[in-house]
């Protein structure tokens, strides 16, 4: 017989797992890194590194398509179809969305979720439109902020891929979406971006502690020590990039490290 | 074997459909009375609120022959917002009425925790799968499923079946008891996305998919939890 005590359950149901997303950004069919989210390197096969990840125990792939903006289109169709063919987590899809058409086809393509930011900074309204068209757990909102000079702990929202200033305080912007009906934040800081040297988690608290949807991080993560903080202080989830795609780490081992560092998480 | 899948226009159909094939059977998707009304297995999915799903299945002629397919004993499987839609009704803006296959309501789930503190909503997460009583599963569907087995849950709403018999299995969210799986007879309800469980997942979805061809639905004790 299998034993549990439900009083442990119920107190580590206080805490809901993290969950550990692989981010792959995507140029012209290409899985690609950079730093700042700039000088890209191609890396390969979208779908054989999210599939191996799948293979390995990832939460959930998040695939961005990263020049998509800028040339007002997204291609990454044809990769997520083909991809729900062998990955059986969720997906979800960002990059040069622009209307609650453009994320109808994503979904019919295969993806979960539809993760915007440049089409939300030019008419927030895209975000209630599509809340109400296919539910707020679809609409992630994405924020790519970027510290303002000075060591402030004010952040500004980017958008085209974080070369545009919105003038937007991303903290506010932030709330502001939830308001009109994100039920998630996709929370990118452009300044530790690819860096691998830690997360911006002054960002990360100012964010978590004014919205009540989870929240996505994405941005600097180094490994498991990275991923305990950031959950410790509030994040529902971590999208890394860099340390899985170059493997300098694997799925399986950075789950068990986060969880030795006191973080309940799919093992 | 075919596997109807419900379009009522407002989920991921893809997903499913893969799943399905994954499993070796084909996924016919369709919005048509007529293909519900010859159906030998039903999926009927769903995503987005719940007034747009039954609105949904309404515009299209389809609640009729699901509630007729549900009383002539075809297996229906029910996910996420599918599940919820196989209750009374629902809170979820305004008060709406469902499919009743099952007994119950649909609340939101609340925005503080036990202890009063504020939990984040929607609940998104790998969640562990527990019984609701004992230590294994007495579920058909949740054949081989150890407690503690994670899935993924993705909804702001959450089902109440008036009685404990039907439900299946349980999650736990902020301190409370949440109900994960239901299911009345040959109708079963997911709260959570099987098609998005990795390997747990599939198998919940293979055990659906092999209910057809048993005489019986209902749990016996060949269904005890084979880790247990």
């Amino acid at each position: 017989m299998c034993e549990y005590n439900e009083g442990l359950l119920i107190e580590n149901s206080m805490r809901p797992k993290a969950r550990l997303i692989a981010r792959l950004d995507v140029k012209n069919n290409y899985l690609v890194k950079g730093i700042h989210l700039e000088g890209l390197r191609k890396m390969g096969d979208p779908n054989v590194f999210a599939t191996d990840y799948y293979n390995q125990g990832i939460d959930e792939i998040l695939y961005m398509d990263i020049v998509a903006s800028l040339y007002n289109r997204n291609s990454l169709g044809e990769i997520i179809e083909r991809a729900t063919r062998d990955v059986f987590v969720p997906i979800a899809v960002g990059g040069g969305l622009r209307c609650v058409e453009d994320v109808r086809e994503a979904l019919r393509l295969g993806a979960d979720k539809v993760a915007i930011n440049t089409a939300a900074i030019k008419d927030e309204n895209i975000i209630s439109e599509v809340a109400e068209a296919f539910g707020s757990q679809c609409m992630v909102m994405s924020i790519e902020a970027k510290r303002l000079p000075g060591g402030s702990d004010r952040w500004e929202a980017y958008y085209d891929n974080g070369r545009e200033h919105s003038g937007k305080d991303a903290v506010e912007w932030a709330r502001r979406g939830v308001s009109l009906g994100a039920g998630e934040i996709l929370l990118t800081s452009v300044d530790r971006e690819g860096l691998e040297r830690g997360m911006d988690f002054d960002l990360i608290d100012a964010v978590c502690s004014v919205v009540d949807v989870p929240v996505i991080v994405s941005g600097g993560c180094g490994g498991a020590e990275d991923i305990a903080r950031s959950a410790l202080s509030g994040a529902s989830a971590v999208a890394v990039a860099s340390i899985l795609h170059y493997k300098k780490a694997d799925v399986r081992s950075l789950k068990e490290r986060t969880f030795s560092e006191g973080v309940n998480i799919r093992l | 074997m075919i596997v109807t899948i419900i379009n009522y226009g407002l989920s991921n159909l893809l997903s499913i459909s893969r799943a399905v094939r994954n499993l070796g059977h084909e996924p016919l998707i369709t919005n048509l009375s007529g293909d519900v009304s010859v159906a030998d297995i039903i999926i009927l999915p769903g995503v987005g609120a719940f007034k747009d799903g039954m609105d949904g299945l309404s515009r299209l002629g389809l609640v009729a022959p699901l509630r007729e397919k549900a009383r002539a004993g075809v297996p229906i499987l029910a996910i996420c917002l599918g599940m919820q839609m196989l209750f009374d009704e629902s809170d979820e803006f305004g008060v709406h009425e469902g499919l009743g296959l099952i007994p119950g309501r649909v609340e939101r789930i609340p925005d503080l925790d036990v202890r009063g503190g504020r939990q984040r909503v929607p609940h998104v997460s790998w969640n562990g799968l527990y019984p609701v009583t004992g230590a294994s599963f007495h579920s058909a569907l949740m054949r081989g499923v150890r407690p503690g087995d994670e899935v993924y849950f993705i909804h702001s709403f959450e089902v109440k079946p008036l009685r404990d018999e039907h439900a299946s299995a349980i999650a736990y969210y902020g301190g409370r008891r949440v109900c994960a799986a239901a299911e009345s007879g040959n109708v079963f309800g997911t709260q959570f996305h099987p098609e998005k469980s990795g390997a747990v997942g599939l198998g919940i979805l293979a055990n659906f998919l092999s209910s057809v061809r048993r005489d019986a639905v209902v749990s016996s004790p060949a269904d005890q939890d084979m880790h247990g």
